[in-house]
């Protein structure tokens, strides 16, 4: 094993750049260092202006989401020595506004989230006093997989309909909608099905997949989405053919 | 430029969110905002596997989870904040569950609790081992139903403000446009967590840089029994992340490099095959590192390129039990060790995990500073004491989260009002200073990793598992030369947008402030307690040191006062740490 690799990192700095451009750093090619080890290298030793965000460096914060050779990835759940030799290259996450170097911008995110009410909504909230909500292990299964989304924007990366269409809600605020949706203890679900259901919503998504194929956690938004999809259209059947007291 | 709030939270982590909401519903008219140098969800709490401990079963009391918690601190915490700890964690776990939050379930339904180390009932609730990504995100999905609660994501809060010995508000930059701003409030919380990142080898984050504590310490704060550093027994060697004590208390034993159950040796019971309450693999963190560092001694340890370590052994646990309960752990060995638990034996050693000292509050989380609350891992109460027993820290931020968002609420309400001309001044004066740091800089020779590291090596060499006098006084003077350095510290980057070379500054400067507490009070205990452990004075000395170490800044001359407040006893008189027998 060579004991260096090249990455070659996208830097833009507004007000100097006009575009992003490839600076290329050597750094150590050593087991266990992730593509996050190479870059906080580069950062500690080579070039103190890189700038890129990290923190729990494993792989459940969310943080470190980037485009490594073309694919959106946790940098801190990416190995040096799946590349070797090299070069790596290494790029902010698409379908973003690029704020500096790797970092960029999730604001829209941000403000989609609570669109969705990704919280839990009830009727009637029964006092703590009262203990717990029941919920069996089956009940639980039935959301568990929407619940483990870290936010890291790899699916928004990866998918094809954000890219061309920014006001999709996108893969992962429908996952977490699913998620409560999904829950025995929430009563939410005709709260969120106005914006689910909307152009934005779920019918936007044409099923590439590619959301499920990137996310680091096997969430599934895919899924999420295409399950939503059979439940509105049910849903919109029942409510042409029975009167409204049946629904 | 400058913005007012009533109450703003420094931090969105547990603490600070949960927080937050105990604001809004205290006082729906009060306006709160939460600041924090990443996306609340990116916060540390995030990294929690094992569990939040309250009590919940029928053969358990209030009393036994106080005794164990007690005696795990090595009598050094307050009985009283014990007391109400105990008694308000059930609640909030509750009331969690009610937001959402994916507890783990027995076959009728209702929560399940599993054992951890020190406790001796089961009354650790969990969301299998990823507890803190579950809470934290419940807890960030809550506050975003209530729209009122504005945030400020990515804002890094490089001063508070103070005049007349109460706080005003904070001044911080916001990373993406490098913007300063004055953000004045009527009460201000600090929840922005530990410091584990002055140590070269720990579980904490990348953010883990004690900036709360710095930025009361030098408001005029006391810091609060710093010098208990908690060693999790189990970190993976080179990355240093968390192998949870939940991998414990589901059957794992430690397995020196013979293959022996070691702790045996150390006063922490016999070996049985299943898991036994207070005992063996369960007892507490402290005293399970500091069996390892004997171990190393015997020669016992297995040497690896990433240092010394013995081993975890989960195999006897089966593939359903482990994916069932720790698959956390099974996805982390593969990703990080490329090794799974099922069959193979998972290398671990002992790595800075928490900090059981802090901000020096009250039982309703306020500080001596008027107006200034703090909870979480940032403060320090003490529920901790000497040591923390493992799941205490999760309901710590949700019961002091909750009684300081009150308690700021009931302050903010009462004594809100004009912002003294000073403190405007003040604010000014820090923008002022934040870009001089950058021109000044800008000509610095020494590399701010460089300097890191060596702090992060003094402190482990001087301040680590097992200290002495000299080994202390060594570190504190290795860090007076660092601080030298740090005056001529390089930043090449001079932008404004998202600086994070700035910021990796300010935090070493942060970092060496908290490391000098640390070196500082562990000088001054000439005892060993719990984590706190002196080779020069072997013995826990109740009649000299039965008492909290409160640090404070003189900030003439970069000195530091030490005195000591003596701890609340309530019902159980300091007796012997008994563990495995």
């Amino acid at each position: 094993m060579a004991d260096q690799i090249t990455l070659e990192v996208a830097r833009y700095r507004p007000g100097l750049d006009t575009e992003p451009v490839m600076q290329s750093y050597q750094v150590p090619l050593r087991e266990h260092w992730a593509i996050l080890d190479g870059l906080t290298y580069i950062k500690d030793h080579l070039d103190g202006t890189l700038s890129f965000r990290w923190s729990c460096r494993m792989g459940i914060c969310g943080s470190c989401g980037m485009t490594v050779n073309g694919d959106p990835q946790l940098t801190c759940a990416t190995f040096l020595t799946d590349y070797a030799p090299g070069p790596v290259r290494v790029e902010p996450l698409r379908n973003f506004p690029v704020v500096r170097d790797l970092v960029v911008d999730i604001g829209d995110f941000m403000e989609k989230l609570p669109t969705v009410k990704p919280w839990m909504i009830r009727d009637v909230d029964s006092p703590v006093e009262e203990g717990e909500y029941l919920q069996t292990p089956e009940e639980l299964d039935e959301y568990k997989q929407f619940s483990m989304c870290i936010n890291c924007m790899l699916c928004y990366s990866a998918c094809p309909v954000y890219a061309l269409d920014p006001s999709f809600v996108g893969p992962a605020a429908i996952a977490l909608a699913q998620r409560y949706n999904l829950d025995s203890r929430d009563e939410g679900a005709a709260d969120r099905d106005d914006v689910l259901t909307s152009p934005e919503g779920i019918w936007a998504c044409t099923f590439v997949g590619e959301c499920s194929a990137a996310c680091p956690k096997d969430v599934d938004p895919a899924a999420a989405i295409q399950r939503y999809k059979l439940t509105a259209a049910t849903q919109a059947v029942k409510n042409f053919l029975l009167p409204r007291g049946a629904r | 430029m400058s913005a007012f709030h009533d109450v703003l939270v420094i931090g969105g982590g547990g603490a600070g969110l949960r927080a937050a909401i105990a604001v809004a519903e205290t006082n729906p008219r009060l306006r709160v905002a939460i600041v924090s140098k990443v996306y609340p969800m990116r916060s540390h709490t995030v990294s929690a596997e094992g569990g939040a401990a309250g009590v919940a079963a029928d053969d358990d009391s209030l009393d036994e989870h106080a005794y164990d918690t007690v005696s795990g601190s090595d009598w050094l915490c307050d009985q009283d904040a014990v007391e109400a700890f105990v008694a308000e964690a059930p609640r909030e776990l509750l009331r969690l569950e009610h937001w959402g939050c994916p507890w783990s379930r027995q076959p009728d339904g209702h929560t399940a609790v599993r054992a951890f180390g020190g406790m001796k009932k089961k009354r650790t609730w969990f969301a299998a081992d990823r507890t803190g990504f579950h809470m934290l995100h419940t807890l960030f999905q809550t506050v975003l139903s209530f729209p009122d609660v504005v945030r400020y994501d990515e804002w890094y809060v490089t001063k508070l403000l103070v005049d007349n010995g109460r706080t005003y508000g904070v001044v911080a930059i916001e990373l993406a446009t490098g913007r300063t701003e004055t953000i004045t409030a009527s009460a201000v919380i600090v929840c922005t967590g530990g410091c584990g990142r002055v140590y070269p080898f720990t579980t904490n984050a990348n953010i883990k840089t004690g900036d709360g504590m710095a930025l009361a310490y030098r408001a005029g704060a006391p810091l609060k029994d710093m010098e208990f550093v908690q060693y999790h027994p189990t970190g993976l060697p080179f990355t240093g992340i968390l192998i949870t004590e939940a991998a414990r208390a589901e059957g794992g034993w430690l397995l020196n490099k013979d293959g022996y159950r070691y702790l045996q040796d150390y006063d922490l019971g016999i070996p049985e095959p299943t898991p036994v309450m207070r005992s063996m693999e369960l007892g507490p963190r402290d005293r399970l590192s500091q069996a390892f560092v004997h171990e190393f001694d015997k020669g016992r340890t297995i040497d690896t390129p990433y240092g010394p370590i013995v081993h975890l052994d989960l195999r006897h646990l089966g593939a359903e039990l482990i994916d069932a309960k720790l698959p956390f752990v099974r996805e982390l060995c593969s990703q990080y060790q490329n090794i799974d638990p099922v069959t193979e034996l998972v290398p671990v050693r002992p790595v800075v995990h928490y900090m059981m000292g802090g901000i020096h509050t009250d039982i309703h989380g306020a500080t001596p500073i008027q107006g200034l609350y703090a909870a979480g891992e940032v403060a320090c109460v003490s529920i901790n004491g000497a040591n923390r027993l493992g799941s205490n820290s999760l309901p710590e931020c949700l019961v002091f989260g909750t009684r300081a968002g009150r308690a700021a609420a009931v302050f903010a309400g009462q004594y809100g009002g004009a912002i003294p001309p000073a403190i405007l001044a003040q604010g000014r004066d820090e923008e002022d200073r934040l870009e001089r740091e950058l021109t000044r800089h800008a000509e610095g020779r020494e590399r701010i990793a460089d300097i890191r590291t060596e702090m992060q090596t003094a402190m482990e060499n001087g301040a680590g598992i097992y200290r002495d006098g000299d080994s202390l006084a060594k570190a504190a003077d290795e860090l007076q030369e660092l601080r030298l350095r740090f005056a001529d510290a390089a930043v090449d980057d001079h932008s404004r947008t998202f600086n994070t070379e700035l910021v990796a500054l300010l935090e070493l400067s942060f970092m060496l402030d908290v490391a000098e507490s640390i070196i500082t009070c562990a000088l001054q205990r000439e005892e060993s307690r719990g984590a706190h452990q002196r080779t020069d004075f072997p013995a826990r000395d109740d009649e000299g040191y039965l008492a909290h170490s409160l640090v404070y800044r003189e900030p003439d001359r970069h000195g530091r006062r030490v005195q000591y407040l003596p701890v609340t006893i309530t019902r159980w008189p300091p007796g012997e740490r008994v563990y495995g027998r």
